[in-house]
């Protein structure tokens, strides 16, 4: 039994079905990451005190120009696909799985559990410190090995410039530091239990990263179907990639608020 | 979007290029913008947010077609329009409208407390 209106459009509506689920989806999606974007600013407007200039601009706009140079393969992909160029539209989806893999490797590659490699900025080694721990009305700071390196010098120019038995040593000033906890303003470590900023950070980043990996494996399975139902049943993959499409320019979309709203406010 | 033919899609290529285009330099004035430290959070969260709101619509319009979509989809997104509203317009709600004799708590350690207590 063949599936109706996956193809052509329906009489009422104008639109082939897929196309009207995708942008069901998408409406349930915005009122997703609303949910989080508005819990972002209660939690902002109540905080105390919000860090600024911890995460890595750089790295945060290469990887917006990563999401959008995606979004312009995923584009020209359907386009081609479109004027029955299928071997094209291949190559150009190839290029968008290339971009996505990019995207992912900097948005969720987490060492330790704790800091995400290249987003946030590395610990200066003068103040490293592995962890605090509270002691009867006490914070007790415990000190880290730490890469020994020159004000200003990223911890991966350290880790260049040493020989590799020269790379882990030990910081000058060892021993645990006790401070009491009426001293202490303000205190926070890189992880959510600790800072209501890396919360929200690592929820709507992880979030988001889900999405893209989701529509990795979704463009993936695309790739793979160009040389079967591209060729054999062209306007029908045709409406897949735009489906596709449009579930993935909507993740460029959040980017576009997340990017400005994490890394720069 | 579905009825578009084989030349004007062809005819739209450098539309799309054009709008890559405009995304990158977006993003570049966006990072730009935020080296100019505005003295008031006001217009530094303003000045982002219409950069983002301005790529937002190059994205949606020309990357999605929203700019020639059928009614149906418009009419979805409408609705979610509505509800995105009533969800932000709640956030406003919960700040302004507080139990009479209460304030927002500003946390024991203000500066002007700090002081108080040195």
């Amino acid at each position: 039994m063949e599936m109706p209106y996956i193809v052509e459009p329906r009489p009422d509506t104008g639109l082939f079905n897929a196309k009207v689920g995708i942008w069901l989806f998408l409406a349930s999606e915005v009122m997703l990451f609303g949910a989080l974007f508005s819990s972002y600013i209660l939690l902002r407007v109540g905080a105390n005190s919000w860090p600024h200039g911890l995460l890595n601009v750089p790295i945060g706009t290469f990887n917006t120009a990563v999401l959008i140079t995606s979004s312009i393969t995923m584009v020209l992909a359907w386009a081609n696909m479109k004027m029955g160029n299928p071997s094209r539209s291949r190559v150009y989806l190839g290029k968008t799985k290339e971009y996505h893999d990019k995207f992912v490797h900097y948005e969720v590659r987490l060492v330790d559990g704790t800091v995400a490699d290249g987003h946030i900025k590395e610990r200066t080694p003068d103040f490293a410190i592995k962890g605090f721990k509270s002691e009867a009305g006490s914070i007790v700071f415990e000190p880290e090995n730490v890469l020994k390196g020159n004000p200003g010098e990223s911890m991966s120019d350290v880790k260049a410039r040493l020989p590799a038995k020269e790379r882990y040593e030990e910081h000058g000033q060892r021993q645990e530091m006790k401070l009491d906890a009426s001293q202490i303003r303000w205190i926070c470590n890189y992880v959510p239990r600790h800072s209501t900023y890396f919360a929200i950070y690592f929820t709507l980043t992880a979030l988001h990263a889900l999405h893209v990996f989701g529509g990795m494996i979704v463009l993936s399975y695309f790739w793979f179907q160009n040389r079967t139902m591209g060729r054999k049943n062209p306007e029908r993959y045709t409406n897949r990639l735009e489906v596709g499409g449009l579930f993935w320019h909507f993740v460029d979309l959040v980017w576009i608020f997340l990017f400005p709203v994490l890394y720069l406010l | 979007m579905s009825a578009h033919t084989h030349d004007d899609v062809r005819n739209h290529l450098k539309v799309y290029i054009g709008v890559f285009l405009a995304l990158l330099i977006g993003t570049g004035i966006t990072v730009y913008a935020w080296t100019w430290h505005f003295e008031s959070v006001t217009i530094t969260i303003g000045v982002a947010l219409f950069i983002a709101c301005i790529k937002a619509f190059l994205v949606a319009g020309y990357f999605m077609h929203l700019m020639s979509e059928r009614k149906t989809i418009y009419a979805i997104l409408l609705t979610t329009a509505f509800f995105f509203a009533g969800l932000m317009y709640l956030i406003v709600w919960s700040r302004e409208e507080m139990p009479r004799g209460t304030r927002w708590h500003t946390g024991p350690n203000t500066s002007s407390q700090i002081q108080n207590a040195q």
